[in-house]
């Protein structure tokens, strides 16, 4: 079988168990050789706005897996704790945090960019991203970058 | 299948993915000519901080670091780890170090 020579991976969503599973698999690529994008739209937006990619929490409600039930999962705190208990984890294993993940992303080659249409919807501008942004993408911009790729969403 | 390398009649084992049987048999012959199979022809002195970082952390810590521990540490940062070792820069530089296939996601 031939290998995978290049991803494009699409981060939709912005808790952070929504965003790190794009983020690892993009960096993984790079670090296996494979030429990778990454693009963020809607909430997925979140994990690259300058404001707000240090404050990307853990839900603690609707999500069976987390063991929680949702009428614990509402009380004042629960996210802050299961976030603070996952960050912790995550450092064990050397996953970065976010911002430090997408610098490291971004060096290892790969290109990241924002979703035109949610970029809009959102009234957001080129400033309120981190610098890492390469830029603004249309739908058809994100095909024509995704030649040849293999294209994975989160 | 087990593969053996040679070098100036020196026989090193490598295990089926590539990598050095036994990191005790390294040398930094074996070093050059194995990373000019991997398509890196000169080992500069760059090269050489991260495979004697690598080394080190290994016998420290009997696995091999993470790319972003070697990046932060090694005195190499995560661009340079990328152009000095081309597609794939952790597997390339275990390769090099005699170390066993890197067991880290990130």
């Amino acid at each position: 079988m031939d290998p995978i020579k290049k991803v494009s991976t699409i981060i939709s969503k912005g808790s952070l168990t929504d965003v790190y599973p794009g983020l690892i698999l993009a960096n993984g690529a790079r670090m296996e050789g494979i030429e990778a994008n990454l693009f963020f739209t809607f909430f997925g937006l979140e994990a690259i706005l300058e404001k707000r990619m240090d404050k990307l929490k853990v839900p603690t409600v609707a999500n069976p897996a987390m063991h929680i039930p949702s009428i614990i999962g509402i009380l004042p705190g629960m996210s802050a704790f299961a976030t603070m208990m996952m960050k912790k984890e995550m450092k064990k294993l050397d996953i970065p945090p976010v911002r430090e993940f997408i610098e490291m992303i971004h060096d290892a080659g790969a290109e990241i960019y924002a979703c035109k249409a949610t970029v809009e919807m959102f009234h957001l501008t080129k400033e309120d991203f981190c610098e890492q942004v390469d830029g603004i993408l249309t739908v058809g911009e994100f095909y024509e970058k995704s030649a040849g790729a293999q294209i994975i969403f989160t | 299948m087990k593969k053996e390398f040679q070098v100036k009649g020196k026989i090193y084992e490598l295990n089926e993915d590539g990598y050095l049987a036994n990191p005790e048999q390294w040398d930094e012959s074996f070093a050059v000519e194995i990373a000019k199979e991997l398509g890196i022809n000169e080992l500069t002195e760059k090269h050489m901080m991260v495979i004697n970082y690598m080394r080190e952390y290994y016998k420290q810590n009997g696995v091999v670091p993470t790319l972003r521990k070697v990046s932060k540490e090694s005195g190499v940062g995560m661009k340079d780890l990328y152009s000095l070792f081309p597609d794939g820069p952790i597997k390339k530089a275990a390769k090099i170090s005699g170390l066993p296939k890197p067991q880290s996601c990130v």
